[in-house]
């Protein structure tokens, strides 16, 4: 008997199975995470997900016969007080005693079938063909500061690089093409030398070991044990780093103008983009500045719930921002996004000065920035731009990194976003305005 | 109670323990029940690696395909749930049998475990008569390593899609992959020919003139010579559908028929358990019984582990009555069990009726031969056909319902009484049979020098026609493996009148 203990096996075996598992479903999955993308709440969207997907395409068909029909006989246990010849009711319909998916009685009944997601099998869906754009910060592509990588070996190098394992399989291979005398063999000739002079029997094999032990040790001498010809060096090249790290900046106008409802939508899309980025980037810091007639950074909860009187001065918000970069966050180490979120409303007078601070400062410094506006839920556009989109609006221009969108309803959310971030668009290049989200 | 003390004590266990457990049930099964097993070889696994090989139908090894990752993804949400415990064994029949236990089960239950599939399922493994017939327990282990990485190489050669697609189509007709009978070897060239020169010289020597003036049969029964002739040569009828279309299909690459030849070998490697899993169950659960309880007496389980043990046991073999809300059929491991105590019960204290009913062993004293001879000769059906007692009808109050499609109202043909016993019996044992179990789907003609579509027949038993819905998807993957249009028919058996006729389905994709 044998015990094998094959808990150290290596782990997820079933993941192939997994994956191909996905891969068949993939249409259906990813259907089934927009819909649950819309209706969770947006703190645990980052957590697995359980979905569940019509069966089209996953049945395990297989002939069988039908659940009613024929002529049936069964055996069944616990007779209570039948006796032969009794009559029973059939139970209603439905109540198979199958049960399980096999039950319904054609096959046909659309069957959900649930399982959970991992959360990073959820993220991967969610954000599928999503992609920043302007991930290379232009400006970074000479980057100075760089990361050693492993490129193969060179016959050159600092002692600290020797690459002991190279250098030895060279040296053993040189030296068994030369017929380098092993030392063992050396030793054995020179026993056998030892005991025949001792002997002093059979003076002539003693010459030609003689002889031999010469000629040996002479070969062991030309041919070395390492030779500089075998030495190898580990060579590094350096390759410039890329930015790992990102800052997000979340601007909120927070005026009395602002309800509940809109707060909520632009959480929805703060946190969209934080999951997003924080996929992309190894470490994303998020700041929070929210701005009446004067802006100021603040916390996460205050940022969100406390609430703040006052008019409205958009520029602030965008002076507070460059005040932020210009302290903590210096252009040539981090990516810069940003998300501006507002109801659209903005004194008259600062418009022009709003326009100007973000076409000659803030954009020129960021990846990308949104602008999302946000009106209320039942309330029609009146047809007529607001002052915060007219002002934004002569700054958008092809190719730029400047896009605006409007969101009234939470289910709007997600398709602004994906539009704003989908691969073919940032391809197309053209960041125009959109109108309201589809 | 013997005074030796426990070979454990708490419910944690390491391999010490389990070696000595293992020890212990060993010298019981086999010194004092004659158990004859294969070697045994004994894994630890995790419950993923449990999860893991439950999706992949129990083999350790098994080639890839996205049904086992729907399996794994299902009994996951379940087993996180709570919903379902895992098994706590999973046991492969093959030389040395392999019993993988999982590291959470206590100390306990991994003592029912070894005595269970360790002993019981093993000795069922290695002496049933269908197992010995129909697997190769030394030779599976190596041929799904095979099968695995052909699998895999297809894939890198061939892509994912085109593998898939062969593997879903036979894994549709899985349970129609199965040899049921050892087939009659094929003839040889010698053979043939002196089988030729035989009938010539036979019908040399019969020669008479006077036949030649006898007026010729009918034009029509020429065409139905042809067609016997040409049913002939393709093995018609053939009930073994993937055999039929690994050897016939006329478009299928030859990897692709080495996929179909995979799946069919598997099935059939699982067709004995399929005939015998009540006994097989049985077998196990009278051996860990049987063994724990002998332990206990002997001293070697503290009466803790005991308890342990048999509220396991209870809930094992646990049989709801048949208007309980948990009843779905009859559990295997009572029926198996429940047979096997009453065997043992009949050997060692026969009432009268005992004595009539089965007088070859009635009172011999020998539960443990009765019981081996009984595991090496029987599947399901006969053995309850064969050892059902009265007296256990009467325990597990059996009775027959006979339900007609047409009729309002199911009726009781047959209860626990005089009259029924053998009503019952019959009727049980043929609920095991696989035969009546299993739809009959036959291929029966092919005109390969015409338009190739392939007929299908569904022998019909007792009106219990096939699921449509179900049946036209799996005609779809009979028709891209056949590569040619394919047409189902459903006859009666017996009358051969023609229920319902499906309409042909043609290839969908090209393989």
């Amino acid at each position: 008997m044998n015990i094998i203990d094959r808990r150290l096996n290596p782990q997820g075996k079933s993941l192939a199975n997994r994956q191909r598992f996905l891969r068949r479903a993939r249409a259906q999955i990813v259907k089934a995470v927009r819909e649950a993308s819309g209706s969770r709440s947006i703190q645990d969207i980052g957590n697995g997900e359980k979905i569940s997907i019509p069966m089209d395409g996953l049945r395990e068909s297989s002939f069988h016969r039908a659940a009613k029909g024929g002529i049936r006989d069964h055996v069944v246990p616990g007779n209570k007080d039948f006796i032969e010849g009794d009559h029973i009711k059939k139970p209603e319909d439905g109540d198979g005693q199958g049960g399980g998916n096999q039950g319904s009685a054609d096959g046909e009944g659309q069957d959900d079938f649930a399982f959970v997601l991992s959360k990073e099998e959820f993220l991967d869906i969610f954000l599928d063909d999503l992609e920043l754009p302007d991930l290379v910060k232009k400006k970074m592509k000479q980057a100075e500061s760089t990361t050693p990588m492993r490129a193969g070996y060179s016959s050159t190098g600092s002692p600290a690089n020797l690459n002991v394992v190279r250098t030895m399989r060279n040296s053993l291979s040189r030296r068994i093409a030369l017929r380098r005398p092993k030392p063992a063999e050396l030793e054995e000739l020179e026993a056998e030398i030892r005991a025949l002079e001792e002997s002093g029997l059979d003076p002539e094999r003693l010459s030609v070991l003689r002889l031999e032990f010469d000629r040996l040790s002479a070969k062991s001498k030309r041919v070395p044990y390492i030779d500089p010809l075998d030495v190898r060096y580990s060579r590094f090249e350096h390759i410039p780093k890329p930015i790992t790290q990102a800052v997000m900046f979340c601007l909120m106008d927070v005026s009395g103008s602002m309800t509940e409802h809109m707060k909520d939508l632009a959480k929805r899309f703060f946190m969209l983009l934080y999951l997003f980025l924080s996929r992309r980037y190894r470490h994303v810091d998020v700041v929070f500045i929210r701005h009446t007639h004067e802006a100021k950074e603040v916390d996460e909860d205050t940022f969100f719930y406390s609430t703040e009187t006052g008019g409205t001065v958009v520029s602030t918000a965008l002076i507070e921002m460059k005040k932020v970069i210009d302290d903590r966050y210096p252009i040539g180490d981090w990516n810069i996004y940003c998300a501006q979120v507002s109801d659209g409303d903005n004194t008259s007078s600062d418009n022009a000065k709003t326009a100007g601070l973000l076409e000659d400062v803030i954009l020129p410094a960021c990846q990308y920035f949104a602008y999302i506006e946000v009106g209320a839920e039942y309330k029609d556009w009146l047809g007529r731009d607001s002052d915060l989109w007219r002002t934004y609006k002569p700054v958008v221009r092809p190719g730029g990194h400047l896009a605006m969108r409007r969101v009234r309803v939470r289910s709007q959310i997600f398709p602004v976003f994906r539009d704003l971030f989908s691969k073919e668009r940032h391809d197309s290049t053209t960041w125009a305005a959109g109108g309201e989200g589809p | 109670m013997n005074d030796s003390t426990p070979l454990f004590t708490g419910a944690d266990w390491d391999f010490d323990k389990v070696a000595r457990v293992y020890d212990a049930v060993e010298a019981i099964a086999k010194g004092e029940m004659g158990l004859v097993t294969y070697p045994n070889q004994i894994e630890v696994i995790t419950a993923e690696q449990m999860l893991d090989a439950y999706s992949s139908i129990g083999m350790p090894l098994m080639y890839k395909h996205w049904s086992f990752g729907k399996h794994f993804a299902q009994d996951e949400t379940l087993y996180r749930k709570g919903m379902r415990g895992l098994a706590y064994e999973i046991v492969i029949n093959s030389s040395p049998c392999i019993s993988y236990i999982m590291e959470e089960n206590s100390m306990a239950m991994q003592t029912l475990v070894i005595a269970h599939a360790a002993f019981g399922h093993n000795h069922f493994f290695k002496n049933n008569g269908l197992f010995r017939q129909w697997t190769d327990a030394k030779g599976i282990l190596d041929y799904m390593e095979f099968a695995k990485g052909y699998v895999a190489q297809c894939e890198e050669r061939h892509g994912h899609q085109a593998v898939e697609r062969v593997l879903d189509a036979a894994h549709a007709l899985m349970s129609h992959g199965v040899h049921k009978y050892p087939r009659k070897r094929t003839p040889d060239l010698a053979d043939e020919e002196r089988r030729a020169a035989e009938r010539n010289a036979y019908q040399e020597k019969m020669f008479n003139d006077l036949w030649r003036t006898v007026p010729k049969p009918a034009a029509t029964r020429q065409g139905s010579q042809e067609l016997a002739e040409r049913k002939r040569r393709l093995g018609l009828p053939e009930e073994n559908l993937l055999y039929f279309l690994e050897k016939m299909a006329p478009k299928l690459a030859p990897w692709q028929r080495e996929l179909i030849r995979i799946v069919r070998k598997i099935s059939q490697y699982f067709y004995p358990q399929k005939q015998t899993k009540m006994m097989n169950e049985g077998c196990a659960t009278f051996t860990h019984y049987t063994i724990v309880n002998r332990m206990h007496e002997l001293g070697l389980l503290s009466d803790g582990a005991m308890l342990e043990i048999l509220h396991s046991h209870t809930s094992v073999v646990f049989q709801p009555d048949f208007d309980d809300r948990r009843y779905s059929g009859i559990n295997p491991y009572a029926l198996g069990f429940n047979m096997m105590s009453d065997i043992r019960r009949i050997c060692e204290a026969p009432t009268q009726e005992d004595r009539e009913w089965f007088p070859d062993f009635a009172g011999n004293g020998d539960p443990y031969g009765t019981l081996r001879q009984a595991w090496a000769d029987y599947r399901d059906e006969s053995f309850v056909l064969q050892y059902l007692s009265p007296a256990l009808i009467r325990k597990m109050r059996l009775f027959k319902i006979h339900d007609v499609a047409e009729n309002s109202e199911m009726e009781v043909t047959a209860i626990h009484n005089e009259r029924g016993y053998r009503e019952v019996r019959r009727s049980l044992a043929r609920s095991y049979d696989i035969a009546h179990l299993e739809t009959d789907i036959q291929i029966v003609d092919v005109d390969l020098a015409g338009d190739r579509r392939l007929i299908v027949h569904h022998l019909v038993d007792n009106g219990m026609l096939l699921a449509e819905a179900e049946a036209i998807r799996v005609l779809r993957h009979i028709a891209n493996l056949w590569g040619y249009e394919v047409r189902l028919i459903e006859i009666e058996s017996g009358t051969d009148a023609v229920l319902k006729t499906y309409e042909d389905v043609a290839p969908t994709t090209v393989m």
